[in-house]
């Protein structure tokens, strides 16, 4: 086995029959192993038991409105960019209990927190896309002095293993957000995948504990090059850009551009973008009482701002439109993001463009917004 | 874990008072062991009222801060929730979480002139404030109070304006856009009212909840008036989910209502208040 010092760099070389010793590794830690997985024709984080459960031979072609897996003869198993969600619905669920009230045959009410599941998940293979967007989230539901506890339990067990991107979608543009392709210390394990297996680089303490336990070879001065050839083209594969730097003024100086209009003509108000995108936060609770009424739970559910509700107060509907949603959505993400986080809420993931159903590429509508606003 | 900001304490209704066939008013005592002791708030903040098996809703605290064995809520019924609300009685219970927000400056408004502007039926945030200056009148300079509705009836407390009218060093103005018999204030809008309260301004802080429309027009005659930009609060309303900024709801472009508002300081927010879509 490789040793090395603190800091970052190759620890050692993981041959691909190897893999499970590292889902071995995790489970003996007390971790339950989540990782990419083909189904209903996408790569979903589901639970993993052996490297065979992953999409070995899968690539994906991506583009805007679509997404399609493809099987090619390649052994590698993470050669695709993104599937519709990665880190997002393990940590901040689709729906959360957060409390539940008993009331007794006096209608006195008794209130508990529900206590979220208990086991730590380990998440193998998501993106440097994915872990930018963790840190966004992080900010948000961990805000000093008033850390969301339902959100907190999860994050505290978390372990991350972090694959680097070779196979960029048609539709990543993390490059010029700042965020990928390569992952950086957010992590606790990163590996980069090459035919035979992978390199592997421990970025934290707790990633360091689980190296210790692979049976790791040395990793070769051309499996070194391979490595960095592949970084490489995985940079320059990009063919989408977002426009760098603080795009706040801009876009809010365009708030009566005729783009609005015209990008409303083609969205659905579906929220399909809001429910991919691994940085939107909003959600609606809902209180659901048991049948013989002694009992209501109190769920929290994934919301969007292009839904009628998010904007209603008793009578009104403040954005009544698709053309004031989409300029919600817009203005909030790439603006007013940057007031409230210190940066974009975009990280070049690309989901939302792949997963419009009428494939709206927010790069393009961004472009046209700041073009003709004078940029 | 940690949940107590996000899950209500139990609360009783300990008073109930009807005030116009749709406003009525609950006073509550938190009934929870984890609920704090005395239960502070500022007025202008807000607690998250759960009503059993429906939800929860933002209401404005009405009561005085220095009075904790009653909290008070005046709602109207308008919806799901604030319906089902409108049906407790004293003995029934609910939850309640808060305060929230950020309330008025009232530490900025001592020794200063007071205008307090409401219109349409949102006057719960500022009758805590007239309520908080009359309960401490050497506090502050003089005291304008304005409030302008659509119909005559809309008017709330039509007798405790009349009674805070003979105060000293207290001008209370009063407009209906529509009225009938029995009105003996104008008819017109909130913003004819500034010239007719017989106090100078331009000294005065202000502080305004109502809708919009009505807030935006009257700051718009304040300034003209003299009132300087930096002196005038208000009180906004977006949907809320959750009061702790989390739930995304309340965006007011930059700001989150529940966490930097729901009361503002009117420069602030200029560049954002009455353009559609925030
Ligand atoms: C900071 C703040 C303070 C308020 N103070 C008072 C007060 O003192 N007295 C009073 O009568 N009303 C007050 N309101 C308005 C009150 O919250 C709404 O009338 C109430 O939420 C309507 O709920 P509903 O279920 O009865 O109505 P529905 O029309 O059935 O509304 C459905 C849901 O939409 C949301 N919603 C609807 N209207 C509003 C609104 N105006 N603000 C926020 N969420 C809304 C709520 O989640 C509500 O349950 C305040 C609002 C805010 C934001
Ligand atoms: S806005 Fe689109 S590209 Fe940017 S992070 Fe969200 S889903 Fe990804
Ligand atoms: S307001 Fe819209 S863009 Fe912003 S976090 Fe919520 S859903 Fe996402
Ligand atoms: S009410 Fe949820 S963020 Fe303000």
């Amino acid at each position: 086995m490789a040793t090395g010092g603190a800091s970052p760099g190759w620890r050692g070389f993981l041959p691909r029959e190897a893999f499970d010793t590292l889902l071995r590794a995790l489970e003996a830690a007390g971790y339950e192993c989540i990782g990419p997985r083909v189904e209903d024709g996408a790569i979903l984080y589901r639970g993993l038991s052996a490297g065979s459960d992953l999409p070995q031979g899968v690539e994906e072609a991506q583009a805007p409105g679509h997404y399609r897996l493809q099987h090619t003869d390649t052994p590698r198993c993470f050669a695709w960019a993104v599937g519709p969600q990665a880190i997002k619905p393990h940590l901040f669920t689709p729906r959360e209990a957060l409390w539940e009230t008993e009331r007794d045959a006096d209608g006195r009410l008794t209130f508990r927190p529900v206590e979220p599941g208990p086991r730590p998940l380990a998440i193998i293979g998501v993106r440097a896309c994915d872990l930018a967007a963790l840190a966004l989230q992080d900010q948000h539901f961990l805000r000093a002095g008033n850390a969301d506890p339902y959100y907190a339990h999860r994050r505290e067990g978390l372990f991350l293993v972090a694959v680097n991107c070779t196979h960029p979608a048609a539709t990543c543009f993390c490059v010029s957000t700042g965020d990928g392709p390569q992952a950086g210390d957010d992590c606790d394990l990163a590996l980069d995948e090459l035919d035979e297996g992978y390199a592997v680089r421990a970025a934290s303490s707790k990633g360091e504990t689980i190296v210790q336990q692979l049976p790791l070879q040395a990793l070769t001065e051309a499996q070194q090059a391979q490595i960095g050839r592949e970084r490489e083209a995985a940079r320059s594969a990009q063919q989408r850009t977002m426009p760098a730097g603080n795009l706040r003024d801009h876009l809010f100086n365009a708030w009566e551009h005729p783009r609005w209009a015209q990008v409303a003509e083609r969205c659905l108000s579906c929220g399909n973008c809001t429910s991919v995108c691994p940085t939107c936060f909003c959600h609606q609770q809902v209180d659901v009482p048991t049948l013989d009424g002694g009992n209501a739970t109190h769920y929290r559910e994934w919301d969007s701002c292009f839904t009628q509700n998010h904007s209603y107060i008793h009578g009104i509907t403040l954005r009544p439109d698709t053309r004031s949603r989409y300029r919600q959505w817009l203005t909030h993400k790439l603006g007013s993001w940057h007031d409230q986080y210190g940066r974009s809420g975009c990280v070049g993931c690309g989901r939302c463009i792949t997963w419009c159903p009428v494939g709206i590429d927010i790069t393009e509508e961004v472009s046209a917004l700041l073009a003709e606003a004078g940029k | 874990m940690n949940a107590s900001i996000q899950v209500p304490w139990q609360a009783e209704v300990v008073s109930r008072v009807q005030e116009t066939p749709s406003v009525f008013t609950l006073g509550l005592r938190l009934d929870d062991p984890a609920a704090p002791a005395p239960y502070r708030f500022a007025p202008g903040q807000f607690n998250m009222l759960y009503l059993y098996g429906v939800g929860e809703v933002p209401i404005s605290v009405v009561s005085d801060p220095e009075h904790d064995d009653e909290i008070q809520h005046t709602v109207r019924a308008v919806g799901r929730v604030t319906h089902g609300l409108a049906a407790l009685h004293p003995g029934d219970q609910l939850g309640l979480r808060g305060p929230f927000g950020r309330g008025w400056p009232l530490e900025a408004a001592v020794g200063r002139d007071l205008l307090l502007v409401t219109g349409g039926l949102g006057c719960a945030p500022v009758v805590s404030v007239i309520n908080y200056a009359m309960q401490r009148r050497e506090r502050f300079g003089r005291l304008g109070i304005v409030q302008g509705v659509k119909h005559m009836d809309d008017l709330i407390w039509r007798e405790r304006y009349e009674a805070w009218a003979g105060q000293p060093d207290t001008q209370v103005q009063l407009a209906a856009d529509v009225a009938g018999s029995g009105w003996n204030w104008h008819v017109g809008l909130v913003t004819d009212l500034f010239d007719r309260l017989g106090m100078p301004l331009d000294q005065a802080l202000v502080m305004l909840c109502g809708p919009e429309p009505m807030m935006i027009a009257a700051i718009r005659r304040l300034l003209e008036l003299g009132v300087e930009a930096e002196s005038v609060w208000l009180s906004m309303e977006r949907n809320m989910q959750c009061a702790v900024g989390l739930c995304g709801h309340c965006q007011y472009g930059k700001d989150f209502l529940c966490r930097q508002g729901p009361v503002f300081n009117y420069p602030d927010i200029r560049d954002r208040l009455g353009v559609k879509g925030f």
